[in-house]
């Protein structure tokens, strides 16, 4: 068989191998059991809380731990803004890059915090070595935060009966200590011996083997990518992220960092059913999500490595498959894979330009953002795959004709409004983005680079990375202005913090119901049925809400290509 | 909201402390063993120093051309075309990117031009291309050097990139480790 083939299935099935364990190791640190990592651990945490006079053992209820979330969000909103905007004077700016404007510095701080990493400006010339500190620490606490988020739905379906859920800090802060770091300091060490730099030295200049003098950019990158990756934050060092040489440079390193993004959405499943003590739920979500995933995945590498029939056409040996867009040292194989795993896993960051995507890879990639929840972001994934429950939960019960129950909860009126509010809201955000820009063309038209059906699809994917975030984009977009700083960065807040507060809120209430003992006439919820029912929730949502802005971006393109 | 402030902002400073201090210090500190200290692999070569994993622009007919780039090989930035597959503009480019490397490479059939020599990569600083893109330039290289084209071809398979472990991803040559060799050889 093919080594570029061979080498996706060896990186996908690692991933899973180690998300199993990793997800137990995960459960455990939420579950305050031992783990190895106690003695180093314990005493930092415990000065973390002193210093902030906070006890982590303090209960709170889902209301108030969404309220310590959003109150600490905005210090970092806060703090970043006045630091991206004043970096030009500050320290470590050896390149003497210029401080952000206001509306790029909304856009960009918000984009951290949220864990989405959209990025209207390049590293190399956006940002000082201050501001990319200033930006590695967001990716650690918005990752943490996510994944704090989807404890409280952990402990919701643990406890029988109950008002607290936990205490918000205390998941947070093990979060980044006990999950994202020890694996990001791994594999810095990894890739700093791999050749990505790791030096606070800036540009370089030299002279090339043909006489030339060109600059190089370099910075402490091995630091900064790896939680890029395991926080699902996505945001590169450099301007083209992943498809950099020095953020990415082997076949070894993207592998690497393949394995980063997907083992901890993939250990949240697992550790969700370790939790809760039900682990063949754990693999029924698994399951209907790898369905998912592969679905897009599969027709995507096939069609990158079958390249650009208007390229193929010219007569040349077109056999590498659609190289536009696209490093030598990943090939088209490895670069449609990633392209899948990146947009199913809201990471965003990218191997290769997903502008120069085939018509119909664009599609999928667009379809895993506006889905959202095969596999999905750091905890995030999980809160957004639980609505999708919810709603099958609801309308199994209905074809049944009995009250809808979900671990001996009876889902009501209550629930069903916010499931159905936050299922909506993703599809509404998207698709008034993208028709609002249209609309007015010196605000969508002008700022494109490929004229027709691609450039429309460049608006849509811009929106859909944003409500989804994703972070990743169709690059081409000239997206570093007033219009798509202010629209993308409020659907970035709203993409973020309802589809994080309303499954809370849902678990939080299921959490205060009367606990009603399984029976013969329980929905079972661990079944490859109900998870085909699941799965065709999201299928009618999906396609309903988005076929025809598909049908005037990827799909009109595909077929004026052939 | 009003009693969380606080703690808020005491908690980010200490995390700011450990994850933006700590950390990468810890990082940069074991980089210093990593090779050229961490400042990014170099070669060095008549007394010019060289980033291995960085691309470089070669045009002259002389040298074995490396792919299209976006930003021109300029590594103070990165960038690809973002040119999506239909774009007609972008087609016509590909299309004289073929013709000008039909004219400089006599006797060439356009069927054995890689698609990778006449598309620009993502990053614009691609430092590999494929072993097809080496052996379609060696009648010129040959003729231009008056070297022999077997002994290109060698060459070329010695600066082969194995798939990892022989077994996963691509094959490729990296382009200026492939041009130092080539002025080596005489």
């Amino acid at each position: 068989m093919n080594t570029e083939i061979i080498g996706i299935i060896v990186m996908f099935t690692l991933s899973i191998l180690l998300a199993i364990p990793f997800g137990k190791y995960i459960a455990k640190v939420y579950g305050g059991e031992k783990t190895l990592l106690d003695p180093i651990f314990n005493p930092i945490e415990r000065i973390f809380f002193k210093i902030s006079g906070i006890n982590p053992q303090i209960e709170m209820n889902w209301k108030q731990q969404m309220i310590a979330m959003l109150t600490i969000n905005m210090v970092w909103f806060l703090l970043g803004m006045v630091i991206l905007m004043t970096q030009g004077s500050l320290p470590f700016n050896p390149d003497k890059n210029p401080s952000m404007s206001a509306d790029l510095a909304f856009n960009t701080v918000i984009s951290f915090v949220v864990n989405c990493n959209l990025q209207h400006y390049s590293g190399e010339s956006g940002l000082s070595y201050l501001g990319q500190y200033w930006l590695m620490f967001l990716q650690f606490v918005s990752a943490g935060t996510g994944m704090a988020a989807a404890v409280i739905l952990f402990r919701a379906f643990r406890d029988k009966t109950t008002d607290t859920l936990g205490n918000f800090y205390n998941y947070f802060v093990k979060s980044c200590t006990r999950i994202l770091l020890p694996l990001s300091f791994v594999m810095a060490i990894f890739l700093a011996f791999d050749g990505v730099p790791m030096t606070f030295e800036g540009k370089d200049t030299i002279t090339t083997l043909q006489g030339d003098s060109v600059e190089v950019s370099r910075g402490p990158a091995a630091a900064f990518v790896p939680i890029k990756h395991v926080g699902t934050n996505g945001g590169g060092f450099f301007g083209v992220n992943s498809a950099h040489p020095f953020e990415n440079p082997s076949y070894l390193s993207n592998i690497v960092e393949m394995v980063a993004q997907l083992i901890v959405p993939l250990g949240m499943i697992f550790a969700f059913g370790y939790f809760i003590k039900r682990r063949r739920f754990s693999w029924m979500i698994f399951g209907v999500m790898t369905v998912g995933f592969l679905m897009l995945a599969i027709p995507n590498i096939n069609m990158e490595m079958n390249g650009n029939p208007a390229i193929a056409s010219m007569g040349i040996d077109n056999s590498l498959g659609g190289m536009e867009g696209k490093e030598m040292r990943f090939g088209a194989a490895a670069s449609g894979f990633w392209s899948i795993v990146t947009t199913v896993i809201s990471t965003g960051s990218v191997n290769s330009m997903h502008d120069s995507s085939m018509a119909l890879s664009g599609m999928n990639e667009l379809l895993a953002m506006m889905i959202n929840a095969f596999y999905g972001g750091c905890g995030v994934g999980l809160l957004n795959f639980f609505i999708f429950i919810i709603l099958a939960v609801f309308i199994s019960g209905l074809m049944v004709g009995r009250t809808p129950e979900f671990f001996g909860k009876k889902v009501e009126a209550k629930e069903m409004k916010i499931a159905m509010i936050i299922a909506l809201l993703h599809p509404f955000l998207i698709l008034v983005g993208a028709a609002l820009t249209t609309a007015f063309p010196e605000h969508g038209a002008l700022t494109l680079n490929n004229p027709g059906f691609h450039g429309f699809s460049e608006i849509l994917y811009e929106y859909t990375s944003s409500a989804a975030n994703n972070g990743s984009g169709f690059e081409g977009l000239g997206d570093n202005n007033l219009w798509w700083n202010i629209t993308t960065g409020f659907i970035l807040i709203l993409g973020r913090f309802l589809p994080i507060i309303g499954p809370v809120a849902i678990a939080g209430l299921l959490a205060q119901k009367k606990y009603i003992p399984e029976g013969d006439g329980t929905l079972k919820t661990d079944t490859s049925t109900f998870g085909l029912m699941v799965f065709a929730v999201i299928a009618i949502v999906a396609a309903l809400s988005f076929f025809p802005s598909l049908a005037l971006g990827p799909i009109a393109e595909y077929f004026s290509l052939n | 909201m009003k009693k969380h402030i606080l703690p808020a902002i005491k908690l980010t400073l200490v995390m700011i402390l450990f994850f933006t201090v700590i950390y990468p210090s810890a990082v940069w500190g074991i980089a210093q063993f990593a090779p050229n200290s961490g400042k990014g692999e170099i070669i060095e070569h008549n007394g010019n120093k060289h980033y291995v994993n960085i691309g470089q622009s070669f045009t002259e007919d002389k040298y074995f051309w490396s792919r299209p780039s976006a930003v021109g090989y300029n590594a103070a930035g990165s960038g690809g075309s973002n040119k999506g597959p239909s774009n007609e503009e972008y087609l016509a480019e590909v299309k004289t990117r073929i013709d000008t490397f039909l004219i400089h490479n006599p006797g060439i059939d356009k069927a054995e031009i890689p698609v990778d020599l006449v598309t620009a990569s993502g990053s614009g600083l691609d430092p590999n291309f494929s072993v097809q893109a080496a052996k379609v330039q060696v009648k010129r290289i040959a003729k231009i050097r008056g070297i022999d084209e077997a002994k290109l071809n060698q060459l070329i398979d010695d600066q082969t990139e194995k798939p990892l472990w022989g077994m996963f991803g691509p094959e490729k040559i990296n382009v200026l480790k492939l041009n130092i060799a080539l002025d080596a050889l005489k």
